[in-house]
């Protein structure tokens, strides 16, 4: 299908763009790589009136390394971050789940921040940032404010950000010394949503593990430095408490059985690799 | 304040196709998909899901394999757009990947065959030496209901075999 009609603007800064975007209100939409945004205009699930195309503004096409996280602005693209030298010792969740978001040709396009702002329960991003308790700024024409990630995602679809903010960038806590990271899920097809996925953080003293694809949004919780029968009855009760449902592409208990065994799976690698 | 492209209107957009200028006018609406192929009279872009999910549409922007029906014609402004078309040689010659196509059967209806060449075409430059493994995930990234896809990876593996041989090195060497 093709989209409804809708202005078109590229502003030639940030500052134009959120004074638009405040003008505009609901009206608008921001466009950054549009690997969900336009597919969701050709289905017409979203009709704006004003599109505000943020992809080429050069201000916001940066990624910074900081003391304790990596800095991703709204512009980055998928496919830049991935081929980031060095990535893998910053952030090395990261470099291991890029690779399964989506399709090479959608993250050649498609930004970091846009699938942190989309907010999908199964996608790959939100699960990552919150898994490491990373942050997201949002910035509008009258100020900045700075929201942990689990503040900032607020169910399906639907996050912290009002009309007439952006995301203006997300940071990825650094790697820290002496933990070990892995990342697992299961899709019908490498790049397709997934039924599950998640990620595992293992410390000395403690154990993280975050999962998407289950609830409403990704869900972190930190485990007790458990072993054997005893974590999988933390696993299972984790699964329990994430209350996923049935759709067409799986029953709630396959899921909750996911949630276990790729839950378990992760745990052992991320410890495996403190080592 | 920059201009604002209004819907009612068509507006001019100009870049560089396969290494020649070309303009035409658009809506704002107006996919690059359907910009190439019914204003610049472009076909070899073929349009199957209009999602993102088929891949039959890709092509390359500014030297990376892209959606074109992920994106407006208004996006394209200024930019470097490369298609199947642009592919052979002088005298309609076919290129290396084409040939490594046509050696194993990795087409049969030709559809999904134009955007798999564009996302090879950028992909292989950028990834030396691919495990079949690799080639197959890439390949996620399109939709072929002829072949079951043996073909495809062969012609690929065969591309990156002979681009490594020009490079001066074995299949399989970092």
């Amino acid at each position: 299908m093709k989209p409804a009609s809708f202005d078109y603007l590229r502003p030639d800064s940030p500052e134009e763009a959120l004074a638009a975007l405040a003008e505009a209100g609901e009206e608008a939409r921001l466009l950054a790589g549009g690997q969900s945004l336009m597919a969701m205009l050709n289905m017409r699930l979203v009709q704006p009136a004003l599109l505000i195309d943020i992809g080429r503004l050069a201000a916001l096409d940066a990624i910074r390394l900081e003391a304790d996280a990596l800095a991703v602005g709204a512009a980055v693209t998928q496919g830049t971050l991935e081929r980031r030298a060095g990535l893998a010792e910053e952030v090395p969740l990261l470099a291991e789940l890029l690779p399964f978001l989506g399709h090479y040709q959608t993250r050649n396009r498609g930004t970091v921040c846009g699938s942190i702002a989309h907010a999908d329960p199964s996608a790959e991003l939100p699960l990552a940032l919150v898994a490491l308790e990373g942050s997201v700024t949002l910035r509008s024409a009258r100020r900045r404010r700075t929201l942990a990630a689990a503040e900032f995602f607020a169910g399906m679809l639907t996050t912290a950000r009002r009309a007439d903010e952006m995301v203006e960038a997300v940071r990825f806590p650094r790697r820290r010394a002496g933990a070990g990271y892995a990342f697992r899920e299961v899709a019908l097809r490498h790049g397709d949503f997934a039924l599950c996925a998640v990620a595992a953080i293992a410390e000395e003293k403690r154990l993280r593990l975050a999962v998407g694809g289950v609830a409403d949004r990704p869900v972190a919780r930190d485990l007790p430095l458990l072993d054997g029968a005893a974590l999988d009855d933390a696993l299972n009760d984790f699964a329990w408490a994430l209350g996923g449902s049935d759709d067409a592409h799986a029953s709630a208990r396959y899921r909750r059985t996911l949630v276990r065994k790729l839950g378990r799976a992760a745990l052992e690698e991320a410890r495996c690799r403190r080592a | 304040m920059p201009a604002r492209l209004t819907a009612a209107k068509r507006h001019r957009v100009s870049f560089t196709l396969n290494g020649r200028a070309v303009t035409g006018e658009a809506e704002p609406r107006l996919l690059l998909s359907d910009f190439l192929r019914h204003v610049l009279g472009a076909t070899g872009t073929h349009v199957g899901c209009e999602h993102g999910v088929c891949g039959a549409c890709t092509v390359q922007v500014d030297g990376l394999a892209m959606r074109s029906c992920l994106m407006l014609a208004v996006q394209a402004e200024g930019r470097r757009v490369d298609t199947v078309e642009g592919l052979a040689g002088a005298g309609a010659a076919l290129d290396a990947l084409q040939r490594a196509f046509r050696r194993h059967h990795a087409l049969q209806c030709g559809f999904c065959t134009p955007g798999i060449l564009m996302s090879l075409g950028d992909w292989l430059g950028r990834t030396p030496n691919p495990s079949e493994q690799d080639v197959r995930e890439m390949l996620s990234g399109h939709l072929c209901r002829c072949t079951g896809y043996a073909g495809i990876v062969r012609a690929a593996l065969e591309a990156a075999a002979e681009m490594a041989r020009e490079r001066g090195k074995e299949p399989g060497d970092v």
